[in-house]
């Protein structure tokens, strides 16, 4: 079996990142911020965003020479794992993929997007189709003659997004078409999703006209393609382990402060114990995301390490998720009680671009042979 | 860089050259499992040359038989051994827990007289800390020192006393004073095993071998100045201990304790065995599980990164060290007993059949395994540690 590496660079520089992410989603997402955003129709704060963008965030990835502070992706996984924690409800995730996939656009599709979006404008990318399948690849959309046919669901943050990247098959390949909200005008259709501090939408695409030079094509479109799949991997893993953090402090809290039969329910060890199991899988979790983000930052191949830490991030999260409501006893059955927003939360990341068993049956192939 | 680089190439050299033969009876896994003279011999030999060729103790002081090297030196000869899965070196106790205690804490005169035979293998140290009733709770020990003069005179009986039929000294936890009940009358002390009253009886282990030992002291003897600190701090230099045992502070001497399968040995065995009438390993259920411990195997090692990451520690310090016992050795746990349902009906086979896969040895490392989820602490002693210590959940 191939020798796995085990390196973590972490810089000081994303040390500070860290440290100033983890103090402003404290302060800008407390939870009662997150409950008042949750009915909201855009499901963000545009004041949070503006912050975000004028601290640099939306362009830590993007080169320089459009406008971003020229980083990787490593730092861009620092700032979203308190996000996670925080319950931080932001378009930020889907910008960052986007952004990524954009990196392998041509010179002059960079310089008319990147600046936007290093200024402010909010991307996505349209990915998954009606039937469910994480193949990236699984493209049924086509465009013949530049009109597009079909639909594109589970499309994050589409009803507040500027800029649409959205896999197609043209003649056969994959690609990707870059289209601007104008070009969805009414297209847009939003959908329910299991996480309510998320939004998606369906995208009816059939009878849109593209200009050629919004694809990408060729080669270009499939390395698009894997840095779509490496970033989400990469951001769901740090929200899920920001996740599990969170949810294990609402937990810990709780069973320091309910008491049964005369003493505090922390105390019990059918309690204790699985907090202490979820720490562990926190630890574990947080060890590999960024093992993982070291690897991405230094484009090495990443994709062993990056289906390992999403399963094992997703997998504690949704595991902390349900032992926080059933640890709430009847409190955790309410909508009032914050456990059931991560357990929600936990159960899109652990079905967003892949879960457990999907990767662990990726990864047999990959390690086993 | 280059001298660490070249020092890695000395060693791998060294460690290849002068491995010992491979011997004509089964090795124990870790210390705790050393049962046999033969056994005991082979390791003990192992230990002296690898500390005779300055490769143990690199990081102690010189004035006591150390190195005085950066511990970078050590771990890199640590990791070698793992890699090239040497012989472990038996004494153990001493070497990681008592060795690092008396550098700590001890007197000179005490570092003087214990470190160097520590080092060289002459002098075997134990540990006596569980009792016939009690274990866990470890400040309920009974076992009586009294003063007399310029000696304590021990009675009582420790338990489950690894290396006990070898060991010259013991790390012993007494109680000094019976008005105390628990932690305050206890006192700790570095016992010579070889005085009279001072007997060990071997106990089998649930693999039908030996390894370790209960204890009786009936009136021994022993110096005063054997008084680790004072009387009375017992509990507290106790503590220290165990977290040396844990893994949970560094300042070992190094070398490994076991030899035990891992990970990568099991996808090998996966390989071979066969299930269903076919390599395990094309038995969708046994790679889902492969993957699930290669996931788990690399999550620790890149704990063991990180945790040499302050900025990435900073909320919780403790998480990483105080569970460290916790996750590893349930791990192994696991991954043992799933190596044996790889094996098909020939699973149920044991060491000493013909007919049993690698000479039973997945059978034997299930069932030793369990060394590390009782002994040193339990597995639930440790998560009441991890949920207390780290998270702040009350005591039971
Ligand atoms: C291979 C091996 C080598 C050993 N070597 C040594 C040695 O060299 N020196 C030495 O001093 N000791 C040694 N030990 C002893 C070991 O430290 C003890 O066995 C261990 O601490 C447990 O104590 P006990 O056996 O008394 O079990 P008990 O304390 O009686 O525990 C019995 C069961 O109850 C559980 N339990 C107890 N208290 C609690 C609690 N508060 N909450 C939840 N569950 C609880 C335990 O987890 C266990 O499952 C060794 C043990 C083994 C197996």
């Amino acid at each position: 079996m191939a020798q796995l590496s085990h390196r973590i660079a972490f810089s000081d520089e994303q040390a500070m990142l860290l440290e100033t992410a983890t103090a402003f989603c404290r302060e800008k997402s407390p939870i009662r911020a997150v409950r008042n955003l949750l009915g909201s129709e855009t499901g963000f704060d545009r004041a949070v965003w503006d912050d975000m963008v004028a601290l640099g965030w939306s362009g830590i990835a993007i080169p320089e020479q459009h406008g971003g502070s020229g980083l990787t992706l490593a730092e861009v996984a620092t700032v979203t794992e308190p996000m996670g924690r925080h319950l931080l409800a932001t378009p930020f995730v889907s910008t960052q993929i986007a952004v990524q996939a954009l990196l392998h656009a041509s010179a002059a599709q960079q310089k008319a997007i990147l600046p936007r979006i290093a200024q402010g404008a909010i991307a996505t990318t349209a990915m998954f189709e009606a039937d469910g399948n994480w193949d990236l690849t699984a493209i049924e959309t086509t465009a013949t003659a530049l009109r597009l046919e079909g639909a594109k669901s589970m499309v994050v943050d589409a009803g507040v997004a500027d800029i649409f990247v959205i896999s197609i098959r043209v003649d056969g390949a994959p690609a990707l078409a870059i289209l601007d909200r104008a070009d969805l005008q009414s297209r847009i259709l939003p959908e329910t999703i299991i996480d309510e501090t998320k939004r998606s939408a369906r995208l009816d695409l059939t009878g849109i006209e593209i200009p050629a030079a919004s694809l990408i094509t060729g080669q270009a479109a499939r390395e698009a393609l894997g840095a779509i799949r490496d970033a989400a991997l990469l951001l769901a893993s740090a929200e899920a382990a920001g996740g599990i953090a969170g949810v294990l402090d609402v937990t810990v809290d709780y069973l320091n402060t309910r008491t049964s039969f005369g003493r505090k329910i922390g105390s019990y060890q059918s309690l204790k114990h699985a907090c202490a199991d979820i720490l562990v899988g926190l630890e574990r979790s947080r060890s590999h995301l960024y093992h993982a983000a070291t690897l991405c930052a230094g484009n090495e191949t990443a994709e062993i390490a990056l289906r390992m830490a999403k399963t094992e991030a997703c997998e504690v999260f949704a595991y902390a998720g349900d032992r926080a409501v059933q640890f709430h006893g009847g409190f955790g059955f309410t909508w009032e009680c914050d456990a059931q927003l991560y357990l929600r939360r936990a159960m899109w990341l652990q079905y967003w671009h892949g879960d457990a068993a999907h990767h662990r049956r990726k990864l047999a192939d990959l390690l086993l042979g | 860089m280059s001298e660490l680089d070249d020092f890695r190439a000395e060693i791998a050299a060294w460690f290849r050259d002068n491995r010992p033969p491979e011997p004509d009876f089964l090795l124990p896994e870790s210390f705790m499992e050393v049962g046999t003279d033969a056994q005991f011999d082979y390791l003990r030999n192992w230990q002296r040359k690898i500390y005779e060729a300055g490769y143990l103790g690199m990081a102690w002081p010189v004035a006591y038989g150390g190195g005085g090297r950066p511990q970078i030196f050590q771990d890199i000869v640590n990791a070698e051994m793992v890699r090239q899965k040497t012989p472990f070196v038996p004494n153990t106790i001493g070497l990681n827990w008592a060795g690092p205690l008396i550098l700590a804490i001890g007197t000179e005169a005490e570092k003087q007289r214990y470190i160097k035979g520590i080092l060289n293998a002459e002098d075997i140290w134990c540990q006596g800390f569980s009792e016939p009733d009690q274990g866990s709770d470890l400040a309920a020990s009974q076992t009586k020192a009294t003063r007399d003069g310029d000696h304590y005179i021990l009675n009582g009986s420790k338990i489950w006393t690894s290396l006990g039929s070898y060991a010259k000294y013991m790390i012993l936890l007494a109680r000094t004073n019976p008005a105390e009940p628990r932690y305050g009358g206890l006192s700790f002390f570095l016992a010579p095993m070889r005085t009279q009253g001072i007997e060990t009886q071997p106990i089998r282990k649930l693999t039908g071998e030996y390894g370790f030992t209960q204890t009786f002291f009936r009136d021994a003897r022993i110096p005063v100045d054997c008084l680790m600190g004072r009387e009375g701090e017992g509990w507290k230099i106790a503590m220290m201990t165990l977290t040396f045992e844990r893994g949970a502070s560094g300042g070992q001497a190094g070398g490994t304790a076991r030899l035990a399968p891992g990970v990568t040995d099991v996808v090998e065995l996966a390989r071979t065995a066969r299930r269903d009438g076919r390599p395990a390993i094309d038995d969708p259920l046994m790679r889902d599980q492969l993957v699930r411990f290669l996931i788990e195997d690399q999550g620790d090692r890149l704990c063991a990164a990180r945790g040499a990451i302050p900025a990435l520690c900073s909320e919780r310090p403790q998480a990483i060290p105080l569970s460290q016992k916790l996750r590893t050795s349930e791990h192994r746990h696991r991954l043992t007993q799933f190596a044996i349902g790889l094996q098909g009906a020939n699973a149920a086979r044991w060491v000493g059949d013909a007919n049993a896969f690698e000479g039973g040895k997945w059978q034997r490392a299930y069932l030793n395994s369990f060394s590390s989820t009782i002994g040193g602490g339990t597995s639930q002693i440790q998560a009441n540690i991890v949920a207390e210590r780290v998270l702040g959940l009350p005591k039971d």
